[in-house]
């Protein structure tokens, strides 16, 4: 070995980096001096500065997982039809930014070709912000991807159109933790079984005291299993949410009979309006069924139909169920309102109905 | 798929994947047509992996379950940022066995250009898989799929030009902001700013981990959080401003002109949630700004006549954090209202992310986050931990609960009297 490979390259912690030289000119210009925006049409928005310059942004879905020649794909029609520069959205939507009003049609025209669909804006519905499931998780319930490409399949119309009352948020979670996080509509794997413990790998794989300490119910003690140290379960106590799962694998979470997919709705982050919310059971129990997920499909088409016929202009998912009430919710939606949809976690009581009002 | 009798499920040496196969049509760009133009790439050293990969993924439609298990992978000088990937079916898919992640921080707003998206596309095609993700729910660029023998060089190569890993473990985590004021007049403050100055500032806890749990920033410029800090930051800044929404009456009456009076009054007074506005007779607003929340309503249904008004600056929101273990938690309005615009008030910006930092390392249990950790101790220990003093912004109303002990009711009423002596100006007796 010589000294030259003896020496390690230390990392150069430049932490986060500079956006400035990526930026659109404009944007570097007009820096914090822009005045107002218009959307010219869906998928397009035009923001004016104080100084009179107008940026042009083209807004279009991706898939997320992208491989390189789609990114360069990408690449190729921001340098032919656009200035070169690019950005992404929370989800996942690719932004052109261009000076000149001449060249959106064209680029519009150059992604639409390219089977990239130009939307996402105002009262659409917008790509799905989701996770990564069994593509690359270590310990997903379902996918993430083939769902949101089912469920996008349907909605393409209303990503294209600006249709809907409001702005729709739809996120995909493959286990119980969210990472998908609130939405106006949410479509999360639920568990219906505790998990199956394989006691010959747990001494061995898991660090007992900390997967103790995770349940939130406090239902998971150590055990001796036939002479081995294991962990054992109180079935009546746990609440299957998997959360024993992740720190410890062979409490098997996942099967044919537990993996199910609840849907839930009227959760927001934005303070417009009404306060951030969040999502609230619509309905559990659906099969995991890939690779359309066809009842999961159906339940958020029926939602969204609804949600579209019956909102206000500006209303979101739940500031609409809001105001017409829940009662009203189920019955023009043909959900069941089960017992399972009434809050037993810390702070129910605060969800309960505390008052002589109803919705009849 | 495997064939009964053969047990294989390779045609030429190609994984059959029927199901994925049924993701490739509709008008959704698909995800299944790009994992198999990587197969495809025969001239590439990433085909191999990329044709077991989607055997893998076919396997797991088939038998709905996942296959992957974690491990420890990490670079040098470095304790988190790849998230390790080893198959549980390596016998049969021996080419993605090992299928890495590295987590790299994207330029803050998420920004930019053809040329930069192309050199790292050509550093992952030559050391990863070809898949990327922009981004990653945690704001990563995902770069997907790579040997444990190929994440040093390929960090390496990322960080030549300039990028660096972002967080994963308990530590600090890579942080997201908003468009902003690259190109949003409704953007309150410096995105870029606070994002880079709070997270180059505290680098260290990314790239070592050391914390009880994960701690995650997010900048967005106003009320709307476009970029969804409220929930899924454990310290949200969120632009706002103290003086009066700016009206352009003019473009008002040329709003209510084109849409109608009747439905300006339907969706922008009677949606003010706090009662705030009101038209005039002449077609003009009015807004009682001592009454309104900020809550960006109006401002975002006439953008042309409404905009933030000048002493602009953000809220920080603490403890937002998704379902483990206590259930969703949002922030808990803590800063009610910071003014973010010169180099001091980004100063004390960064400081007071240090001080909740290290608040967090050392009175929050192991797997605990910051937002537990206030639920567990009560606000009020939060408080006084960080020496701010109690605001009636934090609550929606006051305690309804007599449970409590107020001997020093009258001492902490006269806190408060004094510090609004000092905002109104007035010397206090303690100052003298």
């Amino acid at each position: 070995m010589n000294d030259m490979s003896a020496k390690p390259r230390m990392p150069d912690e430049v932490g986060v980096p500079d956006p400035f030289p990526y930026m659109h000119p404009l944007s570097v210009k007009n820096y914090g001096n822009w005045d107002y925006h218009e959307r010219k049409r869906p998928g397009v928005l035009c923001h004016v500065s104080k100084s009179g310059d107008k940026l042009f942004t083209v807004r279009a879905g991706t898939q997320r997982q992208m491989d390189v020649y789609t990114i360069r794909k990408l690449c190729d029609i921001g340098d032919e039809f656009a200035d070169g520069h690019i950005r992404f959205t929370t989800r996942s939507n690719i932004e052109y930014m261009v000076a000149d009003e001449a060249k959106v049609e064209p680029l519009i025209e150059a992604l639409t070709e390219a089977g990239f669909p130009v939307g996402g804006t105002g009262g659409s519905i917008s790509m799905i912000s989701h996770t990564q499931g069994w593509l690359h998780c270590d310990i997903p319930g379902t996918d993430a991807s083939g769902v949101v490409k089912s469920l996008m399949d349907k909605m393409h119309k209303e990503f294209v159109r600006e249709q809907m009352p409001n702005r729709v948020r739809i996120t995909t979670s493959c286990c119980q933790i969210n990472c998908g996080g609130q939405g106006d509509i949410a479509v999360n794997v639920q568990y219906t079984k505790p998990p199956k413990i394989n006691h010959d790998l747990v001494a061995n794989v898991c660090e007992r005291p900390a997967v103790v300490a995770r349940c939130p119910v406090a239902a998971i003690r150590p055990a001796m299993v036939d002479g081995k140290p294991s962990l054992e379960i109180d079935e009546k106590k746990c609440v299957c949410c998997g959360a024993c799962y992740p720190p410890c694998p062979p409490m098997q979470i996942n099967g044919a009979d537990s993996t199910k997919i609840a849907i839930w709705v009227g959760g927001k982050h934005s303070n417009a309006r009404s306060k951030p919310t969040f999502h609230k059971l619509a309905v559990a129990n659906l099969p995991n069924n890939p690779p359309h997920w066809p009842e999961v499909t159906e339940v958020v088409m029926k939602i969204l139909e609804t949600y579209k016929k019956d909102a206000k202009h500006w209303e979101r998912m739940g500031e609409w169920i809001e105001r017409i009430g829940w009662n009203r919710f189920f019955e023009l939606t043909g959900l069941a309102f089960t017992k399972h949809h009434i809050d037993t976690w810390t702070g129910a009581r605060k969800t309960m109905n505390a008052s002589a009002h109803v919705h009849f | 798929m495997k064939d009964a009798e053969t047990g294989d499920d390779k045609v030429n040496g190609i994984h059959e994947t029927p199901m994925l196969d049924e993701l490739e049509g509709g008008p959704w760009p698909s995800f299944v047509t790009g994992l198999k133009r990587l197969r495809d790439s025969k001239d590439k050293k990433y085909a191999p992996m990329m044709n077991d990969l989607l055997g893998q993924l076919e396997h797991s439609y088939e038998e709905r379950l996942g296959f992957w298990k974690g491990g420890t992978l990490s670079v040098l000088g470095y304790g988190g940022g790849i998230i390790p990937r080893f198959s549980e079916v390596a016998k049969d898919y021996p080419a993605s066995k090992e299928f890495h992640t590295l987590r790299v921080m994207p330029p803050a707003g998420n920004h930019y250009n053809t040329d930069i998206l192309r050199q790292l596309c050509d550093i992952w095609e030559e050391h990863g898989s070809g898949l990327i993700a922009f981004h990653g729910q945690s704001g990563d660029i995902m770069f997907q799929g790579c040997t444990s023998e190929a994440a040093q060089p390929a960090f390496d190569a990322f960080n030549e030009i300039g990028f660096d890993l972002g967080g994963a473990g308990p530590a600090l985590r890579t942080a997201m902001s908003c468009v902003g004021h690259a190109r949003c007049e409704q953007s309150c403050f410096d995105g870029v700013r606070a994002h880079r100055g709070i997270i180059n500032r505290l680098l260290d806890e990314m790239h070592r981990p050391a914390m009880p749990y994960k701690f995650k920033f997010k900048f967005s410029g106003c009320g709307n959080d476009c970029v969804n800090a409220i929930h899924r930051a454990d310290f949200a800044v969120i632009g706002t401003w103290r003086d009066d929404i700016k009206i352009k009456q003019d473009k008002v009456k040329e709003h209510i002109a084109e849409v109608g009076r009747k439905y300006t009054i339907d969706t922008v007074v009677n949606m003010c949630p706090t009662r705030a506005i009101s038209l005039n007779d002449d077609d003009t607003l009015e807004i009682d700004n001592k009454s309104c929340v900020r809550c960006m309503h109006c401002i975002n249904v006439m953008t042309k006549a409404l905009s933030p008004g000048d002493d602009r600056g953000a809220s920080i929101m603490i403890g937002g954090k998704r379902s483990l273990k206590v259930g969703d938690l949002m922030g808990t309005m803590i800063i009610p209202f910071m003014k973010l615009e010169t180099d001091e008030d980004f100063e004390k910006l960064e400081e007071f992310a240090e001080e909740c930092m290290e608040f967090f390392a050392d009175n929050a249990l192991e797997h605990e986050r910051i937002g537990e950790c206030i639920d567990r101790i009560g606000v009020p220990a939060f408080l006084e931990a960080m020496n701010i003093p109690a605001d009636p912004n934090m609550v929606n109303h006051p305690r309804t609960s007599s449970y409590v002990r107020t001997d020093d009711f009258n001492e902490e009423a006269a806190k408060y009297f004094e510090r609004k002596a000092r905002e109104a100006g007035m010397t206090v007796a303690a100052d003298d």
